[in-house]
């Protein structure tokens, strides 16, 4: 029995991963199933679904899946397709490479609340932007830079490029140089060398650059607050979320909305995932030689 | 079918190539008629590779020009010379099928679909590979991968096609299966190449000339029987296969013929080089060491290793004097024997000059 069990991988070092299961239960598996155990005992409403009912009956809820994901993918998108020219150009070795991808890693390091306060310093009303303006006698008013759409949008780029940049400069790593100068002896100028070999190769692991930013976009809450309009264009979800729990105190509404973005974000994966299975037709693996 | 070569000449002239202070190939003077084979032999590290990817135009060189049929190739790159190469790592496209991968550069060069489908299908049927056009590469054993490469770069019927150890990854049995294929191939489609490798034997067997480098410096460029049994210097003789090496001194020199002695020993044999005195090296291979063979020259050894080869035996030991020596027995010999090894004079070197 025991050699049979052994046989298809069951033996006792498998006893080995029952701390991180345990981690898991209690650090994500038990706060999940609670919280959406929770989210179908509605406090304010009558029925089982009627925090879910209420969230899409009512605009002002319902709407932050639009606005969310109105930030989330242009900013994903924009970190995705950024990352890959930059990405591209410090394949090979040169001069102060790593000096400068340390400068491009660096905004990771800061934090949200860092960069937010760095851009009002440099955007906001009385920023720097603005009273050189204003000094030039360029504007009667300050121009409104930060504190709406943009502002949100452009720390997402920040926070978000630098972790797109890393995933798309290591996934290019991995893909065979000799391959770019075996499309060159074939006839493949530069241009035909990276859309044909190079970014079809690539395409997997975009997919899953575009899937990471996203995620880490779409759970966006500081800087909608701080360089955003968070009662009005950057009304996102997770502010929705937080008001609920946190001013309303109705957690179990709180709950609801939290299930609901993380629907949503599942959703997106699942159409990323989707499309990228139709991209690309090789298998999967597939070594070198 | 025989089809004409595509190329009249293509001439290296001083071609070299530094990577900082150091020297990967220096000054190769090379003329490669249309029709030829040619193999640039060396081990690993000789400016072998270094001056493929000079004429394929994936490095360019320090100095030296290359020129194809009087039209010099500074400048122009990879894609536009048109070279058919097929890389040591075969560097087949992953994304692709195997179709894709021999339709490549027909594409590339914007052919009609229909030539495209036409010239693919007679490509795979040149490689023995009908049944395998849809799978992708990664689906496909060593020997079927390296196919496919030879595919490619054949599709476009280019005026040269340049191999960089293009066998070196498979093993014993199916290297020399295409060995066989790639000369077919070359003698078929009146292809001329430039074939690298590390491997004597392979060299021989395939090659119309030979190159063979060391330290990116050219030793000798002759026909493989040239090579085999005139090589130019100590050093090229070595890697031919002449492992017996005695460092001796030249006492008469009567043309072609020499007499030396050192170690102990005496030895005639066929000068290499200037002048009628003063050191040489000796050099006959194994398997015109023969215990119990003929010739003037006659050495005595005690053996202390035999090596059973098959048809022969291989003995090694030492003279008197402690100079180790190889030779080849038609019978097994016991160890401690001691016995005689003889060489013909034509089959014995001696190189003037110390190396």
């Amino acid at each position: 029995m025991r050699r049979r069990l052994a046989e298809h991988g069951i033996d006792r070092t498998l006893l080995l991963l029952l701390p991180a299961v345990a981690f898991l239960v209690v650090i994500f598996l038990y706060p999940f199933g609670y919280g959406l155990v929770l989210s179908f005992q509605p406090e304010r409403y009558v029925g089982v679904f009627a925090n879910y009912e209420h969230f899409f009956a009512d605009p002002f809820l319902r709407d932050t899946i639009a606005i969310t994901l109105g930030l989330a993918v242009p900013a994903a998108l924009f970190n995705v397709i950024a990352s890959v020219p930059v990405a591209y150009r410090m394949r090979g070795a040169f001069a102060g490479k790593r000096l400068l991808i340390g400068m491009l890693v660096m905004p990771v390091t800061l934090g949200t609340v860092l960069i937010a306060k760095g851009l009002l310093t440099l955007l906001g009303a009385r920023g720097w932007v603005n009273r050189g303006l204003l000094e030039l006698g360029l504007v009667d008013d300050p121009v409104r830079f930060v504190n709406n759409y943009w502002g949100v949008l452009l720390t997402l780029v920040i926070t978000g490029f630098p972790f797109a940049f890393l995933l798309t400069l290591s996934y290019l790593g991995g893909i065979d140089p000799m391959l770019e100068r075996a499309a060159a002896t074939l006839g493949a100028g530069p241009r035909q060398r990276f859309w044909q070999i190079t970014f079809p190769l690539l395409l997997p692991g975009l997919a899953i650059t575009f899937i990471l930013t996203f995620v880490l976009a779409f759970a966006v809450f500081p800087s909608a607050v701080l360089v955003g309009e968070p009662a009005g264009e950057t009304r996102v979800i997770s502010i929705v979320a937080y008001r609920a729990a946190y001013e309303q105190f109705d957690a179990s509404m709180g709950s609801a909305i939290a299930m609901i973005m993380g629907a949503v974000q599942l959703a997106v994966v699942a159409v990323v995932l989707g499309v990228r299975g139709r991209l690309y037709r090789g298998p999967s693996g597939g070594g070198k030689g | 079918m025989i089809a004409p070569p595509r190329l009249r000449e293509l001439v290296l002239d001083g071609l070299s190539r530094s990577f900082g202070p150091q020297i990967a190939l220096a000054a190769l003077d090379l003329k490669i008629e249309g029709g030829e084979f040619i193999a640039l032999l060396g081990p690993s590290g000789c400016g072998k590779s270094t001056a493929l990817n000079c004429i394929a135009g994936l490095i360019a060189p320090t100095s030296g020009t290359i020129s194809l049929d009087g039209r010099s190739l500074d400048g122009t790159p990879s894609e536009r010379r048109g070279f058919g190469v097929v890389f040591q790592s075969y560097a087949l496209f992953q994304h692709m099928t195997v179709r894709a991968n021999i339709a490549f550069g027909l594409r590339m060069r914007r052919l009609p679909k229909a030539q495209v489908a036409e010239r693919v299908g007679r490509a795979l049927a040149l490689v023995q590979l009908e049944g395998h056009a849809d799978r992708f590469p990664s689906q496909l054993s060593g020997g079927q991968q390296q196919r496919v490469a030879i595919a490619r770069a054949i599709v476009i019927e280019p005026p040269l096609v340049l191999m960089d150890e293009p066998l070196s990854n498979l093993d014993a049995k199916l290297r020399l299966e295409m060995r066989t294929e790639i000369r077919r191939l070359h003698r078929e489609l009146g292809l001329t190449t430039i074939y690298v490798t590390h491997d004597q034997e392979e060299a021989f067997s395939l090659a119309d000339r030979l190159v063979v480098l060391r330290d990116g410096v050219t030793q000798q460029i002759g026909p493989p029987d040239e090579i085999y049994y005139r090589p130019a210097n100590p050093y090229v003789a070595d890697f031919v296969g002449f492992r017996n090496a005695v460092p001796m001194t030249l006492e008469h020199r009567d043309g072609d013929a020499g007499d030396a002695q050192g170690h102990g020993l005496r030895a005639r044999g066929r000068v290499s080089g200037e002048g009628s005195s003063g050191p040489v090296t000796l050099a006959i291979r194994p398997d015109d060491l023969v215990v119990g063979g003929d010739g003037e020259n006659a050495f005595e050894i005690t053996v202390d290793a035999v090596e059973f080869r098959g048809r022969s035996f291989v003995v090694e030991g030492a003279t008197a004097s402690g100079q180790r020596l190889r030779g080849t027995s038609a019978t097994a010999v016991a160890i401690g024997a001691t016995v005689t090894l003889r060489a013909p004079s034509a089959r014995v070197l001696l190189f003037t000059g110390r190396d």
